[in-house]
């Protein structure tokens, strides 16, 4: 594979990347370094793997031709339909993609960060599969506006500990994640869930999420007898379902790649989650990439209401697309995303999550020849976002 | 000779009885915005031999609940890099111990590097601890100005730390190297376990080159003396911390007293 957009050796995407950690981290993030793609090529790994992504989560996920969403758009618009998935988003294919690492490195206990649960549930649902101790990071603020999946996540078996620290949202749910694994450095494993975190997890992640673009690839041989569709549009918050479906695409530049982040209220509104607009260049958890902060170098807090795209940082690879130009970037306001969810449901009867709206919003922002192929990844479902389409459409 | 080099020279020729090094973390901005310097001048005079003056940040990802909270109130008090080094600018007309920064690599990083450590150097800052800044970045990229602005980077090891790395670290370092006591984030503990004290055993038969100072869970009189029996001194920060939110900033020579007299 040529090597312009994926991880170097040392875990660096052109500037961004590496792995920033203070030295009482080193041995466990040396050891995954040294281990995680020599186990994850081993054949047993590979089968367990597969067998379990087909078996249990489902897959491989349809790439399915929205016909009446192409009429409103005028191009052929597929949906691949990770919303389908067990537990209903992505997170899992990486969840059970690290488990089966963990245990390969003899690890007994299981710690994830969460931001609205998802990743959370997928880490509680792995750990329920292998028997495996779990205890989930939240930040208190959203275990308060995420209670289902609070209750989903106990009922799996995870113990949830709320980040009461900082801003009490998703960047110190993982502060905290990291604070425990230094207190716990020999027999804990950390699931990150985005491309984010020091490396190796920005590349593990996204290798465990390189299924998606893989099956896209499959598919859409058969559908229109090309791999390539012209155009990719995901959304970005940290970034790993982007980064699944860009992954086995970076280094063909036929294929357009487009992120789309949260604006929230606005990108000018201090009230917005567009890292790669917003961001400098700094580290966070572990890694250097854009990132939202004050002038003095202190992480502010994002906006989005979607609870899985406010985080203030986006992973180095999505930092080096940017930059460097090879994914386009654009960006969905709350209004737009909320608009853009409910009309999936009215043309296609599916109702999406709306971190997955935001990626369906940026539709309506571009321009598309009427042969072009353009494939959505729709990340997830929006049974979890129930409560909040229900405010915002007042349908109660 | 910078000030950390010739303390520790120093304290390990006064003869007789072999005085250990005290050094005192605490938060600049904490409990007041201009507090910094009273606190400074008055560790020192209370007989301390060495100051870690802390860069507040808003992620602090090796920190426990104490300093967390100092730093939060810090930032809420409005403390920056540029007041700090402002509230600093003739510290050195009155304080001579060794003084260093501890800080997180991101605020650093915002005031650029280089200009940093020059303000530093112009201040009359000895060192500087960045827990998140890895030992291989800091050799490749950041050593050579550090040195140029006659900085001391100290640098970490922990119970975990292979020997063949902390062989590494200590042929790269320079002043002392921080020997982080468990595996933990910083905060206190009362008392030092077997393994600790094997772990601080174990070190001192490496015979390293570079004076060792063990920070992390030194609270009172008898951890100081457990972790400096076999090394050259230790740190206190969020036992200290906590004495500030508890008392006034008048009653530093108090909790030093306890610790060393």
């Amino acid at each position: 594979m040529k090597n312009l957009f994926h991880a170097d050796k040392n875990g660096y995407y052109g500037e961004f990347g590496g792995a920033f950690i203070p030295e009482m981290l080193y041995p466990n993030v040396e050891e995954l370094r040294k281990k995680y793609i020599e186990t994850m090529q081993e054949v047993s790994f590979q089968k367990e793997f597969q067998q379990l992504l087909k078996d249990y989560v489902g897959r491989p996920s349809p790439l399915y031709f929205a016909k009446r969403l192409s009429e409103k758009y005028q191009v052929k618009i597929y949906l691949k339909r990770e919303d389908l998935n067990h537990t209903g988003a992505h997170k899992i294919n990486n969840t059970i993609g690290q488990i089966l690492l963990a245990k390969r490195l003899k690890k007994k206990r299981i710690i994830a960060e969460t931001g609205a649960g998802q990743h959370g549930v997928a880490t509680a649902t792995v750990c329920a599969l292998m028997g495996m101790k779990c205890v989930i990071f939240m930040g208190e603020i959203d275990i308060a506006r995420q209670a289902p999946n609070v209750a989903r996540m106990k009922m799996l078996g995870a113990e949830v500990i709320p980040a009461k620290s900082g801003s009490k949202t998703l960047k110190d749910a993982t502060n905290e994640a990291i604070r425990d694994w230094i207190n716990n450095p020999e027999d804990t494993f950390y699931i990150i869930g985005s491309v984010v975190g020091p490396h190796p997890y920005p590349d593990m992640v996204a290798r465990f999420q390189s299924i998606i673009s893989e099956e896209i690839k499959r598919q859409l041989v058969i559908k229109e007898g090309t791999e390539n569709p012209d155009y990719i549009i995901a959304c970005v918050g940290g970034g790993s379902n982007a980064a699944g479906a860009f992954f086995h695409y970076l280094e063909d530049k036929n294929v357009k790649l487009i992120a789309v982040e949260a604006a929230g209220k606005g990108i000018n509104s201090g009230e917005s989650a567009a890292t790669s607009i917003l961001g400098e260049e700094g580290v966070i958890h572990g890694s250097k990439t854009l990132l939202m902060q004050t002038d003095d170098g202190q992480i502010t807090e994002p906006y989005s209401i979607s609870a899985g795209l406010d985080y203030p940082g986006v992973g180095p690879q999505h930092a080096h697309l940017f930059t460097s130009g090879r994914a386009k970037f654009l960006n969905a306001t709350d209004d737009e995303a909320m608009q853009a969810g409910l009309e999936l449901c009215k043309l296609e009867g599916i109702i999406p999550a709306i971190e997955s709206a935001h990626a369906l919003a940026a539709l309506d922002k571009m321009e598309f020849n009427k042969e072009d192929i353009v494939v959505v990844n729709l990340s997830g479902r929006g049974d979890k976002d129930l409560d909040t389409y229900i405010k915002y459409f007042k349908f109660d | 000779m910078n000030r950390i080099n010739n303390k520790l020279k120093e304290e390990n020729t006064s003869n007789n009885k072999v005085e250990k090094l005290l050094s005192i973390y605490f938060t600049a901005g904490y409990p007041k915005l201009n507090d910094t310097v009273s606190i400074i001048k008055d560790l020192e005079k209370s007989g301390v031999d060495m100051i870690e003056i802390g860069l507040p940040f808003s992620d602090p990802l090796a920190d426990g609940p104490t300093i967390q909270e100092s730093g939060v109130s810090a930032l809420q008090n409005g403390m920056t890099t540029e007041t700090l080094f402002s509230q600093l600018e003739n510290i050195r007309e009155d304080v001579g111990i060794p003084l260093l920064i501890m800080g997180y690599f991101n605020p650093i990083m915002q005031y650029g590097v280089e200009e940093f450590c020059k303000k530093c150097d112009k201040i009359g800052i000895d060192g500087l601890i960045i827990p998140d800044l890895p030992v291989d970045v800091y050799h490749q990229k950041y050593k050579e100005i550090f040195e140029r602005y006659n900085l001391k980077n100290i640098l970490l090891i922990t119970p975990q730390t292979s020997e063949e790395r902390i062989r590494f670290i200590d042929s790269i370092s320079d002043g002392f190297i921080y020997m982080v006591s468990s595996a933990s984030t910083t905060g206190a503990q009362n008392s030092f376990g077997e393994s600790q004290i094997n772990y601080f055993k174990k070190i001192s038969k490496m015979d390293l080159n570079t004076p060792q100072i063990v920070g992390f869970g030194i609270s009172n009189r008898e951890t100081f003396q457990q972790a400096t029996k076999l090394t050259s001194g230790a740190i206190i920060g969020s036992a200290f911390v906590k004495f500030l939110k508890e008392n006034s900033i008048n009653q530093i020579n108090e909790f030093v007293d306890r610790i060393i007299k």
